[in-house]
């Protein structure tokens, strides 16, 4: 119970989650932002290969896509774990991918293409992998743009089911990735089956199941009588401390 | 393009570890030998004796070529600048070590490239097993700067230094039957962590029309910048076929077949509809993934056109008389 342990000072891991719980913003931007001071770091030392242009490329994109799956992993996540704070971060994941896929797209137009018009069509009306590029990135952009709780508000509920769009972004960011690799496709097809199972986990019949799961493994750890008493299947996390209403705001 | 290396046979040269040694001999037995007695003589260096078993390029892998990287000429005959010798031996496609190209020159640092035996057979005459030694010995090593495309739309210029694979074949002498040369690279997945991924079908093989082969810009090759070949460059013997793409100038060869059918390379097994057996750099048979219209040059900003015939049009247009060259890609 907490109200027995809160005379005592926590442990130090649990220190450390309880200021990461405080402080989702900000260590989502620190994680984010890592990958980018890594680039800029190798490309003062000149550590980024031969062909840095083509390193910039493929690194700007990889991490563009593993935050824009990470925002697409959140609600699955929470439906299954609970995990709020999977929902906090949501939209920096999406933005801060949004941000390295621009600088990706940047790259490959401006430095690879050198901002030859010609170039950058005929890439685009040859290259399936390119054309696939250009799609999901025009998709995102709308998404970027209102992301924001103003345009949020703006759009009331038409917002939902705009933000819908990038169930459609990103299996073309995936047909992209498995486009470009040369033969084996392994790689592309696993995060194109990430993708695919995150999608799956957004049709109702299959969250439904998630969440009675959850709840199933929630009533086996605390014996069936807790079980019988929860009500709400997203619960605050942390659970409320006695004494705090803010628990029944939220129900 | 084309340049003889010194006008000394390379057996006379010596041997770094053996001048090394001797120098160390000679430090050694300084008091015999005045060392005012040899400037006076204009001797600065011991003459090369019969006894040296090994020219420069015959350096035997156990001791690490420590010369520094050194070419003939600045530029191809084109003007192109050389790609410099670090960016050369670190940015590599070798699978049999990785798939990542910055990988290979860290993956392959205790490669074993001597000793080494390449067995030449199949539809000849005289079939034979060399060893590497005996190739570097036999045949003049000339230097040659050549352009590297890779159908991943970057290049490099490179200045080789090998031998034309012409000469080899005349001596197994190619029966009439023999159409084409099948490639082979050494299999063992001990050294190549690569080949233990069972995606691809190992070992690397690859193949050319006998004519291609003759042909004089065909080159075995032994060395880069005057140096042994670096283990990230296909040690001790790969292939320079610089109007194809890259991936068609086989690494770390341990057999070369005369064959009678068109052989099957790795590339067209992974993926038949995007490399086909010429594979030959043409600006106009565009690629799925990559254009093939232009390219990067290793070390530049901007693209460059792509060159027909990667620019060896001249010396190869022959070869290819008649033939539908976007069919037989």
């Amino acid at each position: 119970m907490p109200s027995l342990e809160s005379n005592k000072t926590p442990s130090w891991p649990k220190q450390i989650l309880a200021w990461i719980e405080a402080h989702p913003h900000l260590v989502t931007a620190l994680f984010a932002l890592a990958p980018l001071g890594f680039m800029l770091r190798d490309l003062a030392y000149d550590w980024l290969t031969a062909n840095p242009i083509q390193e910039l490329t493929f690194r700007t994109g990889k991490v563009g896509l593993v935050l824009l799956v990470g925002s697409l992993a959140c609600s699955p996540l929470n439906a299954i774990s609970g995990l709020r704070f999977a929902l906090k971060i949501r939209r920096d994941l999406g933005l801060f991918g949004f941000l390295y896929i621009s600088l990706h797209l940047l790259i490959f137009t401006a430095l690879d293409l050198g901002l030859d018009v010609a170039l950058i069509v005929s890439a685009t009306s040859q290259k399936l992998f390119v054309l696939a590029g250009m799609a999901s990135f025009a998709l995102l952009i709308p998404l970027a743009i209102t992301s924001t709780k103003g345009w949020q508000r703006r759009l009331g509920k038409r917002w939902k089911p705009l933000h819908k769009l990038v169930y459609l972004a990103l299996p073309i960011a995936a047909l992209h990735y498995v486009w470009l690799v040369k033969a084996d496709i392994r790689t592309p097809l696993a995060y194109a089956a990430i993708i695919g199972l995150l999608l799956l986990a957004r049709v109702p019949a299959v969250r439904g199941w998630m969440s009675s799961l959850r709840r199933r493994v929630e009533t086996g750890l605390r014996g069936p009588a807790a079980g019988k008493q929860k009500q709400n299947p997203f619960p605050r996390y942390p659970p409320a401390k006695p004494g705090d209403i803010s628990e029944k705001s939220i129900l | 393009m084309r340049t003889r290396l010194p006008a000394i046979p390379s057996s006379e040269i010596t041997a770094e570890g053996v001048y090394l040694s001797r120098r160390k001999a000679l430090r050694l037995g300084g008091a015999a030998l005045s060392a005012a007695a040899l400037a006076a003589c204009g001797v600065s260096a011991p003459p090369p004796t019969s006894s040296a078993p090994i020219g420069p390029m015959l350096t035997p892998a156990p001791t690490p070529d420590t010369r520094e990287p050194a070419a003939a000429k600045a530029t191809d005959e084109l003007g192109d600048k050389l790609t410099p010798y670090a960016s050369v031996t670190t940015y590599n496609n070798f699978y049999e070590f990785s798939t990542s190209k910055e990988a290979v020159a860290s993956l392959s640092k205790n490669f074993k490239g001597w000793p080494w035996q390449v067995t030449v057979g199949g539809l000849v005459n005289k079939p034979k097993t060399y060893d590497i030694d005996d190739l570097r010995r036999k045949f003049d090593q000339e230097e040659r700067i050549y352009r590297l495309r890779c159908v991943e739309a970057w290049s490099m210029v490179i200045p080789w230094v090998g031998f034309p694979l012409s000469k080899l074949l005349k001596e197994v002498e190619p029966n009439a039957k023999a159409k084409y040369v099948r490639f082979e690279s050494l299999q063992d997945p001990a050294q190549f962590p690569g080949q233990r991924d069972p995606f691809y079908r190992w070992p690397y093989v690859e193949g050319l029309r006998l004519d291609e082969a003759m042909n004089d810009l065909t080159l075995m090759v032994t060395g880069l910048y005057g140096k042994t070949l670096p283990a990230a460059n296909g040690a001790p013997l790969r292939l320079a076929v610089p109007w194809k793409y890259g991936f068609k100038s086989i690494k770390s060869i341990v057999k070369i077949d005369l064959v009678e059918e068109q052989p099957t390379s790795l590339w067209m097994s992974a993926a038949s509809n995007e490399y086909g057996f010429y594979s030959n750099v043409n600006p106009s048979v565009s690629h799925p993934r990559w254009l093939q219209d232009t390219e990067r040059r290793i070390g530049e900003l901007s693209r460059r056109k792509s060159l027909m015939f990667n620019g060896y049009e001249a010396q190869v247009q022959d070869l290819y008389k008649g033939m539908d060259l976007k069919r037989n890609y």
